[in-house]
């Protein structure tokens, strides 16, 4: 009893004590800020944090007495979050990386990011990117590594052996899977582990250059809220074929548990011959499997017809600046930004990392060497009409729970028609929350 | 946690043997205003958050604006399919959970204050996975889950049998994260029978004995009605701890395959991180006031029992 008689006191004190430490590390922090440091925040991924300090120690080395200190946050939505959190709680890196397109556009740049539409370097961006970052006419970042292409990435060893081609429509696509399961291979790669849910969304979201191929007024009248993915055959494709690739059983057996480096082993070793992929995993393959990284090459999501085959192209993430950076460090920070969209500063990412494709930055060259799949990806950059941004990139609706829903269609836990009606209905709230008219 | 395993014992004391009651009551050796800091924290950062949610719960709230649109968060959350799943799988999830660290924390408890060899060691060895971060708990059973790799599917191999995908199967991945939500918090549950089981005084086993009645009866009729506080105080507890129950299932399976293991938790997490902080907070009032339409009711109903007892 009388150390229960105690207790109310030591927790009261234990309180106090615990809210002064607490008042303690308000008051501190902040202080002894250097106007020639930068903070820089990326997410988490190597190739984000490679490329990141290779720009930091380049643009560092021509500038002298500056220091740019890279600092991380999550990937996905946790990254989301972060970005978010601290943007409106004021307390953002002084540069900070993200994504372009209909993401940048929740992050509500006309009051949270500085407009960068009066700096040189925005003339010698290339128009892809440049949409990918405008807002209400404004233009808000420098583009962060390469563009990148959604389609397959396949083995070439494993066509070549079977005597197979590149395919052009969804059917010959679905004849090479029948060939190669023949043989004994996996013939479509799918990761549905926890970490990699959203490698499930590439059949739907690759097949964009298809859809408008069919569609040209998709995009604009989907933003309007006159199209959707269920009442349109071309866009609900994507989730048929998903749905199709399930029901013929061309999985891998451990697709439902598989994570995306798993993904990749697959692929480059050849035990699986097609992976549904953005480009920007060439990097990682050569990274990881520099052997057989020849091995791997890339193709558009083929759709029903082969006179319109082409690209979904994905724009970089871009360099952000928030308001809250200030007077001598906003000029810091807009010349790191310059730099980035420099030749030089294409250099210093090419150094590091193998380019995922082409940048997107006038004067950037490709090293004469690169991959194999990228210079499967380039072939399509070099026909005009081949190439078509993906939905994200010039519509900011966005459904949030498109990883969930595809993950089903590809478990075969729900139907494809009914996916796309899902899809739709979650896209609605994405664009009440951004005011969007006709929703 | 800490409140919980302080105050769980202190009530079962005083429950059975009813003169000690008032004497504790009478005299507090310290002033109300002690607990004035307490008072602040708590008001602070607890009360006043909570009744502006419920303001926020009627905007669309994003990240500079918000707007007043009324109800229209609510029928938005009821109208979307997620929650129904979510709904239904945390009140499985909740009863499930409950259920099973009763029974198996009474036995344990049972167990662990007979005469049994290495007492103390078995008493720490329940209670160690209450002290392991639950996400890392998450994450390791991830691994031993494994459909093709995992060690549990491998041990059944080896026996012959062919091991389900325990978290890849839509139908039963919301069970697996509920078993090892058991495994993890049964140790509480040991914990607050055990301090039960000791406090019922020893006269009773002493005539149970004289009158020769078994290991059975003794159960049955003894520490089975005696260990009611217990009893209700891990019911609530597991139950509130299980509606509400996030970071386990978002370790283990992200509400995944797809939305089956869903649980409102989630789902309002989800919100949140896609932006949607108005629709988001209006789940949070959902939640908050099913647990409080379930827990309450029971609570009352319990503990008016216990004192017709």
């Amino acid at each position: 009893m009388i150390r229960n008689r105690r207790r109310p006191a030591a927790v009261v004190a234990g309180v106090a004590v615990s809210t002064l430490v607490l008042a303690a590390c308000g008051s501190s922090g902040d202080s002894a800020e250097d106007a020639n440091t930068l903070t820089f925040l990326v997410d988490n991924t190597e190739l984000s944090v490679d490329l990141a300090e290779a720009l930091a120690s380049a643009f560092e080395a021509q500038n002298e007495g500056v220091d740019v200190q890279v600092e991380t946050r999550p990937q996905g939505g946790e990254g989301d979050n972060v970005v978010k959190t601290r943007l409106s709680t004021g307390d953002m890196a002084d540069v900070f990386q993200y994504n372009s397109g209909s993401l940048l556009q929740a992050l509500n740049p006309a009051e949270t990011l500085v407009p960068v539409t009066d700096q040189p370097f925005v003339d010698n961006l290339e128009d892809v990117f440049r949409q990918a970052v405008t807002i209400d006419g404004e233009v808000y970042g420098a583009p962060f590594g390469t563009a990148m292409g959604g389609g397959v990435l396949y083995n070439r060893a494993v066509y070549e052996q079977l005597g197979l081609e590149v395919p052009q429509t969804w059917d010959e696509f679905m004849a090479n899977n029948a060939a190669i399961e023949e043989a004994g291979i996996t013939p479509v790669i799918q990761t549905y582990g926890p970490d990699a849910t959203w490698t499930s969304q590439l059949p739907v979201l690759g097949d964009f250059h298809n859809v408008a191929a069919e569609e040209p007024d998709f995009a604009e009248q989907w933003t309007a809220g006159e199209a959707k993915f269920a009442s349109t055959p071309a866009a609900a494709a994507g989730f048929e074929h998903l749905q199709e690739i399930h029901e013929a059983g061309y999985q891998n057996e451990d697709f439902a548990s598989a994570g995306y480096s798993d993904g990749l082993e697959m692929l480059a070793s050849g035990e699986g011959a097609h992976y549904p992929m953005l480009t920007f995993a060439v990097p990682e393959i050569v990274a990881q499997f520099p052997d057989q990284a020849q091995d791997v090459g890339f193709f558009a999501l083929p759709g029903d017809d082969a006179a319109t085959n082409g690209l979904t192209v994905w724009a970089p993430a871009g360099v952000y600046v928030p308001v809250t950076t200030e007077g001598d460090k906003r000029e810091l920070a807009m010349d790191f930004l310059g730099f980035i969209a420099s030749p030089e500063g294409c250099d210093a990412m090419t150094e590091v990392a193998s380019p995922a494709g082409p940048y997107l930055v006038e004067g950037c060259t490709l090293p004469e060497d690169v991959p194999q799949a990228v210079q499967d990806l380039q072939s399509y950059f070099e026909e005009d009409g081949r190439t078509t941004p993906a939905l994200e990139f010039v519509s900011p609706v966005k459904g949030t729970s498109l990883e969930q829903i595809t993950v089903e269609v590809g478990s075969g836990i729900r139907s494809a028609q009914d996916a796309a009606a899902l899809y739709d209905e979650d896209a609605k709230k994405q664009a009440q929350q951004l005011g969007i008219e006709g929703w | 946690m800490a409140t919980v395993i302080h105050s769980a014992p202190a009530g079962q004391a005083s429950a059975p043997p009813a003169p000690e009651r008032p004497r504790r009551r009478a005299k507090s050796q310290y002033p109300y205003w002690f607990y004035l800091p307490a008072g602040v924290v708590y008001g602070v950062l607890f009360l006043v958050p909570t009744v502006i949610a419920f303001y926020f719960s009627l905007t669309r709230w994003g990240l500079f604006s918000q707007e007043f649109i009324g109800f229209d968060n609510f029928v938005q959350f009821f109208r979307e399919r997620a929650l129904v799943t979510g709904l239904k799988n945390s009140l499985i999830y909740g009863v499930l959970t409950s259920a099973l660290k009763v029974v198996l924390g009474l036995l344990f408890a049972v167990m662990l204050t007979s005469q049994i060899i290495a007492r103390g060691w078995l008493r720490s060895v329940v209670f160690f996975p209450v002290l392991v971060s639950t996400i890392g708990v998450g994450i390791t059973f991830v691994v031993l889950m494994d459909p093709q790799e995992g060690l549990i599917n491998e041990a059944l191999a080896l026996v012959g049998i062919d091991g389900p995908g325990w978290l890849t199967d839509p139908d039963l991945a919301l069970y697996s994260v509920a078993l090892v939500d058991v495994w993890k918090g049964v140790g509480l549950a040991t914990v607050i029978y055990i301090a039960g089981i000791v406090s019922i005084p020893r006269d009773y086993f002493e005539a149970a004995a004289m009158d020769g009645a078994g290991a059975w009866q003794r159960f049955r009729n003894i520490i089975l009605p005696l260990a009611r506080p217990a009893t209700v105080t891990v019911i609530i507890l597991s139950l509130i701890g299980g509606l509400r129950s996030f970071d386990l299932i978002w370790a283990m399976t992200r509400g995944g395959p797809g939305f089956s293991s869903d649980v409102i938790a989630s789902v309002i997490y989800k919100q949140y991180q896609a932006g949607f902080w108005g629709l988001s907070t209006a789940g949070n009032v959902i939640l908050f006031l099913a647990v409080a339409l379930i827990v309450v009711p029971l609570f009352w109903a319990l503990n008016r029992k216990q004192v017709e007892m």
